[in-house]
C-alpha cells in the first residue's frame, strides 16, 4: 500500500488550527514582558500567575495585529467582539481559566488561494492567551509562567484542505503573512507559530465525512507533511481492517515518524464559556480597521508585482527578492537611493550576482537558511557606494567586483577601499593614450594581423592595456582611444 | 455600656474631615493619637472581633514621616486611620479574605483605591474579618470566627463586610473599606447603625479587590458622616486604567447642592408591604413622614422584575465565583493539601479542605448554572432578566430623584439563628440586591431609633453615576436630623 493507492478508493479531509505567538513586547491581557528565553518566572506580574485581585487589561497593540492578519487573508473583522473565559484546571493555566474569544471571534470568512488557485476557507481567527510551561524534573513537576498570557491568535481553517502538500503550502502561506507582516516572529522551534491538524478520510462515495483526529503541536513544516501523511496511512489500515477510528487527540513522534495517542476526545471537556465580565466587549471601528489596512507592510506578493511593474524587474528577479523582506527592503533602498545615477535592472543584477552570493556565503557560514539572514555581509550603505562610484566613473565595473569581495568582509567604505588599493579608475585620454602608445609599441606583430583582419585581436591589446595598469582603465575610454590609435597606425 | 470610648461615642469629633483638618493644622500628632486609638483597639476588638490583623509597625512608621512634615494640598485624608475589610490587596497586609484557603497570605500588591488613600495620605492600620470570600450575610462565616454587634453583642454584626463596619461603628477608624456584591456594606451598616455606601458600578477601581462576582462586586465604604463619605468619593471615585470595568467619569462633590424640598421619593409599595420587623416598618414610615414634612413627594412606583431578584443574583455571582474561585488551587499562593498522590486529588483534597461550605454551596450553583446544556436556562437567562431589570430602574428615575426601601427586612439577627437555612440567609439580602443588579448606586442610611433599641438602616437608590448627589442627599437628611448614626 501506499499513498497514491490510498487515494484512489478514498479523500482526505483535512483542517488545521493554527496558534500563532503575536510580536507585541507585552503580554494580552497584562503588562509583563512576553520576550522568550529569560529565567523562569521573571517576566510576570499578579495577572499572569493569577494574584487574587488582579484584573486583565486588552493590549491594543496585540488587537491590530489580530487586524492585519484578518485583513491579509481577507477576513470580515468584526466591529463587535468578546472576550470569553475557557474554564478548566491546569498548572499551566494560573487563573483555572483561559481568555480567549468563543462565539464572537474578532475576524471571520476569510481564505487563502493556493498556488493551484484552490481557495481554502478560514472559517476564523480569535485573540487569546497563552498558558505556562509545564516542566517535568524527575519526580516534580516545576511551572514557567513567564509564558502564560503572552498574545495569540488562533486562525482556523475549513476542512477544505485535501493533502499534506496542500496543508503544507497553506501554512507557508500563512507563515509568510505572519513574518512579512510583522505580525509574529513566526519562530516555529520557539513555538511562536505551533499548528494542530485534524485529519479524517472517507470514501469517495461517501458524502460524510469520517472521524476526525487532532495531531497536535506540529512544529515545523517538515514535520506536518509527514504526521498527516502517516496518519492518513494509518487510518486507512484501521478502516480496512474493519475497525472505527477513534475522535482522539495524537502526537506525532518525529524520530520514528509515527502519530500516537495522546488523549480521548470523548472525554470532552465542559469548558462552561461565558463572557468575561472583566472586560468590555471589544469595540473595533471602521476608521480602527483603515488605519491598520494604510500601515500594513506590503504582502510579498504584492511588492513583487510592484517591482516588475515599477522597475522593470524580470518575474523570477522579482520573486527571487521578495522572499526574504529584509532583502526586499535593501534592495529597494538600494534603487531609491541610486535614482538617476544607476537604472533598477542595474542594481537588481548587482543584487541578484553579488548580494545573494554574498549571502550563500553567509549562510554557510552562520548556518540560517537565506530567508533567514536579517544582517547583510555588505551593507546597504557600502552597496549604494559602490556602484555610485561606478556610475560616476571612478572604478569599471571589472574593478567594482574586486572591491564587493573585500566589501564581503571588511567594514570599510568602498571609497576607501578604493583609495587604500589605488583602484582609482583612469580616464584621462593622455594617460590611457600614453598606455595604449606602449602596448602597441610592444606588440608589432599582432597590429600587423589585427590591420590584415583578426579583428579578434582587439580583445588582445585591450587585455595587455588592462593588464599593464592593474584593470584600471576605462573600459569605454579605452576602446574608443584604442581603435583611433590604431587607425592612425593603420596609415 | 460596652463601649465608652470617646472613639466610639463622638464620631464628628473622630470624623475623617476633622481628624484631617487636626493633623494637617498641626493641631494634634498622628503618632499620640495612635497611641490612643490602638490603646482602644486592644481593649475592644476582642469583644467583637473585628480586626483581623493590626499593621501597629506599619501604621506608626507613616504616622511618624507625616508629623515630621507638612501636609501637601492633595493630601485631603492626612494622618487619617483606615481599616480593609481583608479582601482588599495591601503589601504585606494580611488578605485572607475570612477563609482557611488564604489563612495567612499576606497583600502582594497594593489596590488602586489603596494606593489613592495613601496618596491622600491615609495611614491604613490593618485589616478586618469578613464572611469567607465575601460570601454570607452575618460574617458568621469565617476562619476567624464570626464578629459580633457592638449594640448587642449576641447578634451578628451583619456581612459579608462585618469586620469594617464594626471598626468604624467603634471607632477603630472613621472610614473603612468594604466590598458590596449584593448587599454586604449596605447591610452591617444598617446592622451597626452607621453609613454604608455602594458606589455606582465601576465608579472605584475593583484592582486588588479579590473577585466574588466580577459584574456586581464594588469597593465601598463605611464612614459615620456624609461629608466623609464624599471626601472618600473623591479621593478614590475616577477611572483606573487597571480596571477595564472602570467607569471614565470622576466623582464631583455636590454638598449642599441637594435640598429635601421638592424631591420626589420612589418607594416600591408592593415590596415594602409584608416581611417586614415591626420596628423596621415604623421606621421606614418616620422616615417617609419626616421626608414629607421638610418638603418632598412620595410616589408610589413598582418595578416588576423585582420579584426575580434573588434568583437573578445567585445565578450571576454564583457563575462568576465559580470561575474566580478557580485560581485558589494550592500551586502558586495559599492552602495546599499535603500528602496527594496525583494532580486530581492535590486539586480535590487542597480545594474541599481550603473552603468552607458555603463557598463550596456558591462553587457547585455557580458551576451547575454554567454547565453545557444549562448556560441558556440559568446563567443567560439571567443575565437577560437583570438587562430587563436596569432598563425599568433607568425608566423609573425618569419619574423620580430616589428610591427608597429599608436596608434589610429585620434588623441584627441573633447569632446562630439564620445560619442553618441557607435560604433565610438570602432573603435578607432582598432589597440590597437590586443596586448591584442594576449598577445603580444605594446608600443605607441609620433611622433615628430609641435609646438601647437595636439599630435600623433604610435604603437610598439613585440613578447611574449620580454618586454625589445621593451623598448630598444624605447630608441633607443628616441636617434635617432624619438619620442619626446609633448611639452605643
Amino acid at each position: 500500500m501506499n499513498y497514491a493507492d490510498i487515494l484512489k478508493k478514498y479523500d482526505v479531509v483535512i483542517g488545521l488550527e493554527v496558534h500563532c505567538q503575536l510580536a507585541t513586547r507585552s503580554k494580552m491581557f497584562s503588562s509583563a514582558s512576553a520576550s522568550f528565553g529569560n529565567e523562569p518566572n521573571t517576566n510576570i506580574d499578579p495577572a499572569c500567575v493569577a494574584l487574587p485581585g488582579a484584573l486583565p487589561v486588552v493590549n491594543e497593540e496585540a488587537v491590530d495585529l489580530a487586524i492585519r492578519m484578518g485583513l491579509a487573508t481577507e477576513c470580515h473583522i468584526a466591529p463587535i467582539s468578546v472576550f470569553a473565559r475557557k474554564n478548566y484546571f491546569y498548572p499551566d493555566l494560573p487563573k483555572g481559566y483561559q481568555l480567549t474569544q468563543f462565539d464572537k471571534p474578532i475576524c471571520l470568512d476569510g481564505q487563502i488561494i493556493l498556488k493551484s488557485e484552490k481557495t481554502i476557507r478560514i472559517e476564523r481567527i480569535h485573540i487569546e492567551e497563552d498558558a505556562g510551561k509545564n516542566v517535568h524534573v524527575g519526580n516534580a513537576s516545576l511551572v514557567d509562567y513567564n509564558r502564560s498570557g503572552v498574545a495569540l491568535i488562533e486562525i482556523v481553517s475549513h476542512p477544505d484542505i485535501s493533502s499534506p502538500e496542500e496543508a503544507t503550502e497553506y501554512l507557508k502561506r500563512l507563515h509568510t503573512f505572519a513574518v512579512h507582516l510583522e505580525v509574529s516572529n513566526g519562530d516555529m522551534e520557539k513555538g511562536n507559530f505551533r499548528c494542530d491538524a485534524n485529519v479524517s478520510i472517507k470514501l469517495k462515495s461517501e458524502k460524510t465525512l469520517g472521524t476526525r483526529t487532532e495531531i497536535k503541536n506540529i512544529n515545523s513544516f517538515k514535520y506536518l507533511e509527514k504526521a498527516i501523511t502517516h496518519e492518513v496511512e494509518r487510518q486507512y489500515e484501521v478502516i480496512e481492517e474493519g475497525g472505527k477510528i477513534t475522535m482522539e487527540t495524537r502526537g506525532y513522534d518525529s524520530e520514528r515518524n509515527v502519530t500516537y495517542t495522546q488523549r480521548s476526545k470523548e472525554q470532552a471537556h465542559d469548558y462552561r464559556f461565558f463572557p468575561e465580565p472583566d472586560l468590555p466587549p471589544l469595540i473595533v471601528t471602521k476608521e480602527r480597521i483603515e488605519k491598520v489596512r494604510k500601515l500594513l507592510p506590503e504582502l510579498p506578493e504584492v511588492r513583487a508585482k510592484r517591482f516588475e511593474d515599477i522597475y522593470g524587474l524580470p518575474a523570477y528577479d522579482a520573486g527571487l527578492i521578495v522572499s526574504n523582506k529584509y532583502a526586499a527592503s535593501y534592495f529597494e533602498n538600494l534603487v531609491k537611493a541610486l535614482v538617476g545615477k544607476v537604472e533598477p535592472k542595474a542594481c537588481s543584477n548587482y543584487f541578484m550576482s553579488d548580494v545573494l552570493r554574498s549571502l550563500k556565503i553567509e549562510s554557510e557560514k552562520t548556518g540560517l537558511s537565506v530567508d533567514e539572514i536579517t544582517e547583510f555581509p555588505v551593507s546597504l550603505s557600502q552597496s549604494v557606494e559602490l556602484l555610485s562610484l561606478v556610475s560616476e566613473g571612478i572604478i569599471s565595473q571589472r574593478i567594482a567586483k574586486e572591491v564587493f569581495e573585500e566589501l564581503i568582509i571588511s567594514q570599510k567604505m568602498p571609497r576607501e577601499i578604493v583609495k587604500d588599493k589605488g583602484l582609482v579608475q583612469v580616464s584621462d585620454d593622455s594617460e590611457i593614450s600614453k598606455v595604449i602608445e606602449k602596448v602597441l609599441n610592444e606588440s608589432p606583430a599582432q597590429l600587423a594581423d589585427y590591420i590584415s583582419g583578426k579583428e579578434k585581436l582587439f580583445s588582445y591589446f585591450v587585455g595587455q592595456a588592462m593588464k599593464a595598469t592593474g584593470g584600471k582603465l576605462n573600459p569605454a575610454k579605452l576602446n574608443e582611444l584604442l581603435k583611433s590609435a590604431i587607425e592612425v597606425r593603420r596609415k | 455600656m460596652a463601649f465608652s470610648s470617646e472613639f466610639a461615642r463622638y464620631p464628628q469629633k473622630h470624623s475623617a474631615y476633622e481628624l484631617a483638618k487636626s493633623f494637617r493644622e498641626k493641631k494634634r500628632s498622628c503618632v499620640t493619637y495612635l497611641e490612643e486609638l490602638f490603646s482602644h483597639v486592644e481593649s475592644s476588638n476582642s469583644k467583637v472581633n473585628a480586626i483581623t490583623s493590626l499593621e501597629k509597625q506599619y501604621a506608626f512608621k507613616k504616622a511618624r514621616e507625616l508629623d515630621g512634615r507638612d501636609a501637601t494640598v492633595d493630601e485631603k485624608l492626612f494622618g487619617v486611620p483606615v481599616v480593609l475589610k481583608e479582601n482588599i490587596q495591601k503589601i504585606g497586609f494580611s488578605v485572607s479574605c475570612g477563609s482557611k484557603m488564604l489563612n495567612g497570605y499576606r497583600g502582594q500588591f497594593d489596590a488602586t483605591a489603596v494606593a489613592r488613600l495613601e496618596k491622600a495620605g491615609a495611614i491604613l492600620i490593618g485589616s478586618a474579618n469578613m464572611d469567607e470570600f465575601a460570601m454570607g450575610s452575618s460574617n458568621e462565616q469565617s476562619v476567624h470566627g464570626p464578629v459580633l454587634n457592638p449594640h448587642d453583642l449576641t447578634r451578628v454584626s451583619g456581612g459579608s463586610s462585618g469586620g469594617p463596619a464594626v471598626a468604624t461603628t467603634l471607632g477603630f477608624a472613621p472610614i473603612s473599606l468594604g466590598s458590596d456584591t449584593g448587599g454586604s456594606v449596605r447591610q452591617p451598616a444598617a446592622y451597626c447603625g452607621i453609613l454604608g455606601f455602594k458606589p455606582t458600578y465601576g465608579q472605584i477601581s475593583r484592582y486588588g479587590l479579590v473577585a466574588y462576582g466580577s459584574s456586581l462586586d464594588q469597593i465601598s465604604p463605611f464612614a459615620r458622616t456624609a461629608k466623609d463619605l464624599d471626601l472618600f468619593m473623591e479621593i478614590v471615585g475616577y477611572e483606573d486604567k487597571e480596571d477595564a470595568t472602570s467607569l471614565q467619569h470622576r466623582y464631583q462633590s455636590k454638598l449642599n447642592e441637594v435640598s429635601l424640598k421638592g424631591l420626589k421619593i420612589g418607594i416600591p409599595r408592593s415590596l415594602v408591604k409584608e416581611g417586614l420587623d415591626k420596628n423596621v416598618r415604623e421606621s421606614f414610615h418616620k422616615m417617609e413622614e419626616g421626608l414629607i414634612a421638610a418638603g418632598g413627594k412620595i410616589v408610589d412606583i413598582e418595578i416588576k422584575h423585582l420579584e426575580h431578584t434573588l434568583s437573578v443574583y445567585y445565578l450571576i455571582a454564583c457563575a462568576e465565583a465559580s470561575s474566580n474561585l478557580s485560581r485558589f488551587d494550592g500551586i502558586r499562593y495559599g492552602y495546599r493539601a499535603a500528602g496527594a498522590k496525583d494532580l486530581g486529588e492535590h486539586y480535590a483534597r487542597t480545594r474541599s479542605e481550603g473552603f468552607g461550605e458555603e463557598v463550596k454551596r456558591r462553587i457547585m450553583l455557580g458551576t451547575f448554572a454554567l454547565s453545557a446544556g444549562y448556560y441558556n436556562e440559568f446563567y443567560g437567562k439571567a443575565q437577560l432578566i437583570r438587562e430587563m431589570m436596569r432598563k425599568e430602574f433607568e425608566n423609573k428615575f425618569k419619574e423620580v430623584d430616589f428610591i427608597l426601601t429599608p436596608t434589610a427586612p429585620t434588623s441584627a439577627f441573633k447569632l446562630g439563628e439564620k445560619s442553618h437555612d441557607p435560604m433565610q440567609m438570602y432573603l435578607n439580602d432582598i432589597f440590597t440586591i437590586p443596586a448591584n443588579l442594576a449598577g445603580i448606586c444605594a446608600l443605607s442610611v441609620p433611622a433615628p431609633v430609641a435609646k438601647n433599641t437595636l439599630p435600623i438602616g433604610l435604603q437610598f437608590m439613585a440613578p447611574w453615576k449620580k454618586d454625589a448627589d445621593l451623598i448630598a442627599l444624605c447630608q441633607a437628611l443628616e441636617d434635617a436630623q432624619l438619620i442619626q448614626v446609633t448611639e452605643l
